[in-house]
């Protein structure tokens, strides 16, 4: 029955967007984690995963990530501006429109850093509300007095109150972040909270969205933040991953490779002074998995429904799934 | 210097101290503190050099290319040369030297994109550099024993006891009175010959000593005097570059000053001085600071910019 739901799929899909009805078995039993050797026997010390091109035990990765974004902190946005051209901006606000959050929605950014997501979360939940209030308002053409009156609690109450936690490891970025927040001048509705994706400080069953947005390769076992993403999430909450991804069409891949190996390791030096770490940056791209594969591991964690929107050919990739 | 100077250098790589060149014992005690005190990279891949000098001595003629391109274990630094070397393309060198120069002009203060710029464009004045650094006997001796001027070589309750007029006293007293340190130098990254990458790193700790030797504080006509001069010297062209673009920045009076008096004096001493780059100034900081200028050829500077720090500087 499966197949045949996806032969049906493949025939109407006009984008590449996959459909996997995971149906009732949602939790397989181990996971596929291709980044790190797991093996029973193995302590963290002898485990050995990628740091871009390099082999460094487990253990190290994770400092090695966090001196990399302490470094590049102050001249992140400025960097993703060059680096992209511009880009980025239209990612993260496909990455919103495909959200469509509703006012009242929770949002949990893991990997938030300097904010991007979380305030275009804000943003968007306002203008919906907006929206709503002036759909509502035009409703009603031309109220009584008495129906006047009657609103007038209503619009004290705010149940409506969206909230967004941006959370990340490092204090750098979330520092950048607030500073931008400042700048922006947002009061209310954000918090800023240092966590590790593979740990979060936060109970069980909270938020109704969860974005990691060019984070989760930095992550040292990707598996393990996919399960915390579950665990957090509500029954019915939305995961979603933006990440750069395989570029399928061989000429954009070797302009792509091209572009990325030669030109932006040069951009970091010359405009953040930190040539190693965008060359971290560039080959973090290149280890992580496939939009199939990482589909797959989406899917093992627990999600269902799990979907992916190829960006810019494939260089990018929004992932989705629900916890159901 | 002939075999007896490979003699030496055999003997030194079985960790011997013997010092070439008739100097005294505070020297030769300098050296191996020099020694002694850090684990410096660059010594241990001269010591490899020396090693393999000693075999292939009967190979060896007058041109002294003791660096075996490509026979080395070339990339023991993390996939580079040397401590800090990143491997660049031709066409990420050029990107970097029109980046680099972009942002030099537009922040003069990003001091790392000055390097970055005499990096990329100076391979051929390196070249030039070592050659002439080769055939200069105390040059030479640079280029094996590779020394380093930080805060850590330098003795300096020794330098302030010496007499004024002396090299190393004035050296100290430069650096007070114009609140510099030596240790501030950026590290070479993309130079891809770790002999050129030492002759760039020995280029920017010598610059404070020519400082010195120039008598020029770090105001911004003094440091544009000083580049005139190691322009005509080295013929970097990031020296060029500040040569002509420091004078830009420039008030009216000093402008004319460095046109009419120092400018000129700058041109002529960079051409015909000797090459600074060849001078063991670990070694001659008892000198008195006059006699050292006659032994280069160097004339005293016409007048002395006045030690204010300018916005400039």
């Amino acid at each position: 029955m499966a197949a045949s739901v996806r032969l049906l799929v493949r025939g109407l899909a006009h984008r590449s967007v996959t459909f996997a009805a995971a149906g009732g078995s949602c939790r397989s039993g181990g996971c596929l984690a291709p980044s790190s050797s797991r093996c029973v026997s193995d302590t963290a010390e002898d485990r050995s995963t990628h740091f871009g091109f390099e082999t460094v035990p487990e253990a190290e990765k994770a400092k090695r990530v966090y001196k990399v974004f302490e470094n590049v902190a102050q001249k992140y946005d400025v960097m993703n501006d060059a680096m992209s051209l511009g880009v980025h901006r239209l990612w993260k606000d496909m990455l919103l429109h495909v959200m469509h959050p509703q006012p009242g929605a929770r949002l949990l950014d893991v990997a938030g850093g300097t904010g991007d997501i979380s305030f275009r979360f804000l943003d968007y939940v306002r203008y919906q509300q907006e929206r709503q209030k002036r759909r509502a308002a035009g409703s009603v053409q031309t109220p009584s007095w008495q129906d006047i009156s009657d609103k007038y609690p209503a619009e004290e109450d705010r149940p409506q109150e969206s909230r967004a936690v941006v959370c990340d490891i490092n204090k750098e970025m979330l520092k950048v972040g607030k500073q931008r927040a400042d700048g922006m001048g947002i009061t209310s509705g954000l918090s800023w909270v240092v966590g590790d994706a593979e740990e979060l400080p936060f109970d069980d069953d909270q938020f109704d969205i969860y974005t990691v947005a060019f984070g989760i390769r930095n992550v040292t076992h990707v598996d393990q933040a996919l399960q915390e993403a579950l665990r957090v999430l509500k029954p019915g909450g939305r995961f979603m991953c933006l990440e750069f991804s395989k570029v399928t069409n061989p000429i954009l891949a070797s302009l792509y490779d091209a572009y990325s190996f030669q030109v932006i390791p040069v951009l970091g030096e010359v405009i953040a002074g930190d040539w190693k770490s965008y060359q971290y940056l560039v080959e973090s791209i290149r280890k992580f998995p496939d939009q199939e594969e990482f589909k797959g591991m989406i899917e093992d964690a627990g999600f269902c429904c799990v979907q992916y929107f190829n960006f810019t050919g494939g260089v990018v990739a929004l992932h989705s799934g629900f916890k159901l | 210097m002939g075999t007896g100077s490979f003699d030496r250098r055999a003997s030194r790589s079985t960790r011997s101290v013997s010092n070439g060149t008739a100097s005294s014992t505070h020297a030769h005690c300098a050296w191996l503190k020099m020694w002694h005190r850090l684990s410096n990279p660059f010594i241990w891949l001269n010591q490899r050099q020396s090693s393999l000098a000693s075999k292939g001595l009967k190979a060896l003629t007058s041109a002294h290319r003791l660096h075996a391109s490509g026979a080395e274990p070339s990339c023991s630094y993390d996939g580079g040369l040397y401590p800090g070397h990143i491997q660049t393309t031709p066409f990420q060198k050029a990107l970097l030297a029109v980046g680099s120069g972009v942002a030099a002009l537009q922040d003069p203060y990003r001091h790392d994109m000055v390097a970055v710029l005499g990096e990329t464009t100076g391979h051929l004045a390196l070249i030039n550099l070592r050659d002439r650094m080769q055939n200069d006997p105390e040059g030479y001796t640079i280029l094996t024993e590779r020394p380093r001027i930080r805060l850590s070589t330098l003795d300096l309750e020794k330098m302030a006891s010496l007499p004024d007029g002396s090299f190393g006293r004035e050296y100290l007293r430069f650096l007070e009175e114009n609140k510099v340190t030596p240790d501030s130098r950026a590290e070479v990254k993309f130079v891809d010959d770790e002999e050129l990458a030492y002759i760039m790193l020995r280029y920017r700790e010598v610059h404070d000593l020519l400082h010195t030797l120039l008598g020029m504080p770090t105001n911004m006509l003094g440091e544009v005097a000083v580049k005139w001069f190691e322009a005509a010297q080295t013929g970097l062209p990031m020296c060029a570059l500040g040569a002509v673009l420091g004078p830009l920045r420039l008030n009216a009076s000093r402008l004319q000053t460095l046109v009419t008096s120092l400018g000129p004096w700058a041109l002529q001493n960079g051409s015909r001085a000797r090459c600074v780059l060849s001078i063991f100034y670990e070694r001659r900081w008892e000198q008195s600071l006059e006699e050292l200028r006659r032994e280069l050829n160097i004339e005293p500077p016409p007048v002395i910019p006045s030690a204010s720090k300018k916005t400039g500087a």
